[in-house]
């Protein structure tokens, strides 16, 4: 490769390629609200390239819903239908996008941060040879050198590094879910759909999706109003249990930072953070927790935070609406008192709304 | 069954310090531990192993002192490990991580075909994921990420049913052998190693490659000049202001949270 610099930037390597792409992911014919945010976040990323923004759209019998991508702010939406994309493969769906990469030549594709979405992302950066980064939190252009500057934290420090593909299109990135925000559905917007046909046969599948089991039983964290979440400061597994109690009296869901999960006082589904769920509920309470970038990247968005720490340089004062420097076993218990006694006195029950 | 399980020595802590030179880790100011999720990757292989007997191989490329971590999974349980270290290496992304393995899984293949291999869902220090299913494309096999179980493996049929995670739930799904799976720690919890286990690994020399060794390698897919991406700056983010305190003693400010909550009665409905 010549390292004159008139060739810094051009070259043989695809760096004509033009748009900003955003893979829809659907499960049973419902658009994922990452989807949605990523439009909103990419339509900023093509209007300051001026350039189209494309929603991606893989499925069985899904093409009714490049309307509503169109509504949430994309230009052009590609469509594969294939009986054989009924349910999401790695095999399947990979194929279907690496078609559409190659044909168009897309400058920048996003991805949700979601199982389905990592996973085909990862694949398709690999038979396409270019760089994909993960998590992301953050995105932006540099407009100029039309770079893709792709966020997220980085090395358990409070800090955040950004991302780089100089040299290699599409520049690619998972993007967390609840981190951006989706545009209102406008219907008034229309753009062009354009259909590809993917040559696939069920036959030369290797995996089969014998059964989809939706957990029904486990109310997921992302859907609470209210989150309860506590932290190492909580001391032990034992005063970890004022955290439920607290939770359990305002219907709320139980959270914990990863070292609450670590050492054993919560299960790893109930972790909030960059490598757990991000969450944005009504109320957070973050309890002995001190705020590394990890975690607030799993909760900065929530409406209100409460935060109960003894430290008063706690960086998760930073992003609190309340801050209470105080300790947790003090304040807990009679935070619980209170809570019960203010409810008894209206005669009654608490239930969750 | 010969399953070889890809395992990354990672350092272990929160504060771990960042060269700002070169914007990389400085793994000298960590101490350097298994990855997590390599170990119950470990752990399934063992189990796989008890049902379905066979070998259990572990790779893994990193520095001489990884070797320490192919100990680590011989304690749990591995039969053997490679380690495939150069300097050539240094530096690569996923892309060129997953490119390097996949070298290597070749000459291992070659040596003993290979059934299953399977990876932690991530490793802590990077956190992405990547390697694993780029591996597998490499390899053209199938990956199968995010699992919770390896619920039947038929050696006839050469099939296996694996329960993989997915938003709100879990999906059944079958898929032929040789395949590629990432591993969530809710999979397993890792049983304390046999004394044998122990003697064994205290004395275990791993099988050591360098680039040198492995075949068709074509070396601007190796290392730093094999990425495609690359970390352009590091910053701090910008500090929020923050809220409002809530002053008095205990008493004051929890009755001050009360009144919060109570604002937002319509989170509650209060019979
Ligand atoms: C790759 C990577 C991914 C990560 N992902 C996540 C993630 O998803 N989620 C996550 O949470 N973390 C994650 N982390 C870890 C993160 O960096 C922090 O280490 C972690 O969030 C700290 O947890 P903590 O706040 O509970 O503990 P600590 O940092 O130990 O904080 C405890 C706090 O409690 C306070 N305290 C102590 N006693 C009391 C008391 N009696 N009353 C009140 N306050 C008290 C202390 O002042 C302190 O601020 C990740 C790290 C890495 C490297
Ligand atoms: N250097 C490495 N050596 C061996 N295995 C690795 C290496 N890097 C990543 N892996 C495997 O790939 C998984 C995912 O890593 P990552 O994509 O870096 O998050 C890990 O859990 C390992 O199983």
């Amino acid at each position: 490769m010549s390292n004159g610099k008139s060739q810094e930037g051009r070259g043989p390597l695809m760096l004509d390629n033009r748009g900003v792409w955003v893979y829809v992911e659907q499960n049973e014919g419902v658009i994922e609200g990452v989807s949605l945010e990523l439009l909103g976040a990419g339509r900023k990323l093509a209007d300051k390239l001026e350039v189209p923004l494309a929603g991606i759209l893989l499925g069985d019998n899904v093409r009714e819903l490049a309307e509503e991508i169109i509504f949430y702010g994309a230009d052009e939406v590609y469509v594969v239908e294939s009986p054989v994309l009924k349910q999401y493969r790695t095999e399947s769906y990979m194929k279907g996008v690496i078609l559409l990469a190659e044909k168009y030549k897309p400058e920048i594709f996003l991805y949700g941060a979601t199982p389905n979405g990592k996973d085909v992302a990862s694949a398709v950066a690999t038979d396409l040879s270019t760089g994909l980064t993960a998590d992301t939190t953050m995105l932006d252009v540099e407009v100029e050198k039309r770079l893709l500057e792709a966020s997220r934290p980085a090395f358990g420090g409070n800090i955040m590094a950004t991302i780089l593909c100089k040299k290699h299109r599409p520049q690619m990135a998972t993007v967390r879910p609840k981190v951006m925000k989706a545009l209102e559905r406008d219907t008034a917007r229309t753009g062009r759909v354009i259909e590809e046909s993917l040559e696939i046969r069920e036959e030369d599948m290797r995996t089969k999706v014998l059964e989809i089991v939706k957990d029904v039983t486990k109310k997921s964290l992302a859907d609470a109003h209210i989150i309860v979440c506590g932290g190492k400061g909580m001391g032990d597994e034992r005063n970890f249990g004022l955290i439920h109690e607290l939770a359990g009296l305002l219907g709320a869901g139980v959270g914990g930072t990863r070292d609450v999960v670590e050492a054993g006082w919560l299960s790893h589904d109930h972790q909030i953070g960059q490598t757990g769920e991000t969450v944005t509920p009504k109320i957070y309470f973050a309890i002995g927790i001190s705020g590394a970038i990890q975690h607030l990247v799993g909760m900065k968005n929530s409406e209100i935070i409460i935060a109960i720490n003894k430290d008063p340089n706690a960086p998760i004062f930073g992003v609190s609406t309340y801050g209470i420097v105080g300790d947790a076993l003090e304040v807990l218990p009679i935070l619980i008192k209170q809570f019960k006694e203010a409810f008894h006195e209206k005669g009654g029950e608490v239930t969750h709304a | 069954m010969h399953i070889v399980v890809c395992v990354k020595q990672v350092p272990d802590t929160k504060i771990i310090k960042i060269n700002p030179k070169t914007n990389t880790l400085d793994r000298r100011s960590a101490p350097a531990i298994l990855n997590p999720y390599d170990a119950h990757a470990v752990q399934t292989a063992v189990s796989i192993k008890e049902a379905a007997g066979g070998e259990i191989s572990v790779l893994s490329m990193g520095p001489p002192q990884a070797v320490d971590i192919i100990k680590k999974s011989v304690e749990i349980g591995a039969d053997r490990g490679y380690l495939i270290t150069d300097r050539a290496f240094a530096g690569a992304d996923t892309l060129a991580t997953s490119y390097a393995l996949s070298k290597a899984l070749d000459r291992i293949s070659k040596e003993k075909p290979i059934d299953l291999i399977i990876c932690g869902k991530h490793a802590i220090d990077g956190d992405t994921g990547q390697v694993g299913p780029g591996i597998a494309r490499r390899l053209d096999i199938p990956p199968v990420t995010n699992v919770i179980e390896v619920s039947d493996i038929n050696k006839d049929t050469r099939r296996v049913k694996i329960k993989r995670k997915i938003i709100n739930g879990y999906e059944l799904i079958e898929t032929e052998m040789p395949c590629l799976l990432t591993v969530e720690k809710e999979i397993n919890d890792i049983a304390y190693s046999p004394l044998p286990n122990m003697i064994k690994a205290a004395r275990y020399t791993p099988i050591i490659w360098a680039v040198s060794d492995l075949e068709d390698v074509d070396r601007t897919q190796l290392g730093l000049k094999g990425s495609p991406t690359i970390v352009g700056k590091m910053f701090t983010p910008p500090k929020p202001e923050g809220g409002h305190m809530l002053d008095g003693n205990a008493d004051d400010q929890a009755k001050q949270i009360i009144d919060i909550l109570l604002q937002n009665k319509e989170l509650f409905s209060v019979n």
